[in-house]
This record gives structure tokens, sequence and C-alpha cells, in this order.
């Protein structure tokens, strides 16, 4: 796992939860910190990458281990 | 510039009242500026003291414990029942409530309009609706629908 700045676990929550609550978390970071988000949620698992993608940040990391999906998001510029 | 997203919702039940606030939410979330026209029906999402209902009744795709016929689903508790079940599974789930929801709009600045029109047909009170919206016709939604990129019916 990278390195990051904030944690936020969504574990047990649905879409499209993840994606508001990473978007929160994100907007109190600063340019270059990284967040870990964890999710239960499968969906995230293509809504996460959209995201990302749509706002200017940048999916660091993917991975899923025991049951839940990890992903490692660098905060880009505002 | 932003993308923008204009929606038209027209269906005041539990589940019909989902869609427009997951999409407006999100997509406020990935930078789109958003506007919900509330028309008909779909008036009762703005309203303070939300009591949407789901009913399985003309809705054979609804999931039931036990298959129920549509002749016993005009007695009275069923639909109050179907809807609590409803929002039972929606709980477990870790689905967000609608009101959530729109709280999470209006923080994320989509704008919500009420259609004029019906707000009067239907006898709504200023004292009935949430605050922070606004109200129009189908001029105001054409005039921002005519150049959004997303535009839903629903």
């Amino acid at each position: 796992m990278s390195e990051y700045d904030v944690e936020l676990d969504t574990s047990g929550l649905n879409c499209p939860l993840p994606v508001l609550k990473a978007r929160k978390s994100l907007s109190t970071m600063e340019t270059g910190q990284r967040l870990h988000l964890i999710a239960t949620d499968a969906g995230a698992k293509m809504d996460i990458p959209a995201f990302v993608k749509m706002t200017g940040n940048v999916l660091i990391e993917t991975s899923e281990h025991d049951g839940k999906l990890h992903f490692v998001l660098e905060k880009g510029q505002a | 510039m932003a993308k923008k997203l204009a929606i038209i919702a027209s269906k005041g039940t539990l589940d019909g009242g989902y869609p427009p606030f997951i999409l407006a939410s999100t997509a406020a979330a990935l930078g789109f500026e958003v506007k919900i026209f509330f028309t008909f029906y779909g008036l009762q999402l703005l309203t303070k003291e939300l009591s949407l209902k789901v009913s399985p009744l003309g809705n054979p795709a609804m999931p039931m414990p036990v298959p129920v016929p549509s002749i016993i689903q005009i007695i009275p508790g069923l639909e109050w029942f179907a809807t609590w079940m409803m929002k039972r599974k929606l709980k477990q789930k870790g689905v967000a409530s609608i009101e959530q929801l729109r709280e999470i709009c209006l923080e994320s600045d989509v704008e919500l309009i009420a259609c004029q029109m019906t707000y009067d047909l239907f006898d709504f009170k200023p004292d009935d609706m949430i605050e922070g919206i606004n109200f129009g016709g189908a001029a105001t939604f054409l005039e921002f629908a005519g150049d959004a990129d997303v535009t839903l019916y629903m």
C-alpha cells in the first residue's frame, strides 16, 4: 500500500455515498496529499475511477483484499 | 467550463425519488452544474416532511416476501408494509435516505426548482416546502436545458 495522508472508510455504505464522501474529504485536503479510501460497495470499483477522471485527481493505487476495495487517490490541482 | 445536467423529476414515490437526487448529488461531486425541475408528483420531493411511499400495486416488478395478488394489494396497510419493508432494506444495505441526498444536493449548490404551475395546481403553501428552493416554469427549465450536456426526464 502506498503512503497516504488521510484515511476514509466507507465500509457498509452504498452508491453514491462513497463518491460523495471521497469528494468531501478531498475538498479539505491540499494538492498532492493522498487519500486512502476503503469501500465495500461493489459499484465503487467502476465509480471511483470515473470520479477521479472527471475531477482532475489521480488514482495512484487500487487493490482488493478481505472483501474490501482500497483506493489511494492523490488530490490534483483544484 | 463546467458540464451541465438538467433533470425533470416528475415522480413522488420513494423509489421514484432516488434517481434524481442520486444523479444530481453525484454530478455535483464530479463538478457539474446541476438543476432539477420538480413538477407534478415530483413536488412531493421538496416538502419538509417527506412521507414518500412505494406501492406493489400496478408494479409487478416489486419483490415481495410472498406473492401478493393484485386484488389483495388494495387492502389498507399493504402499501404501508411495502414502504416499511423497502425502507428497512435500504437502511440495511447502507443506502442513503432521500432526506440525506437532498441535503447533500443543497450543500453542493444543486438548484432545486419547483414548477410554479403544479405548485399552484396542488395548492401547496410556502410553509410546506424546504428552504432554499427556487420557482420557475417551462421556459426557466428550457433556458438551462438548452445548453445542458445531459438532460433527463424522470
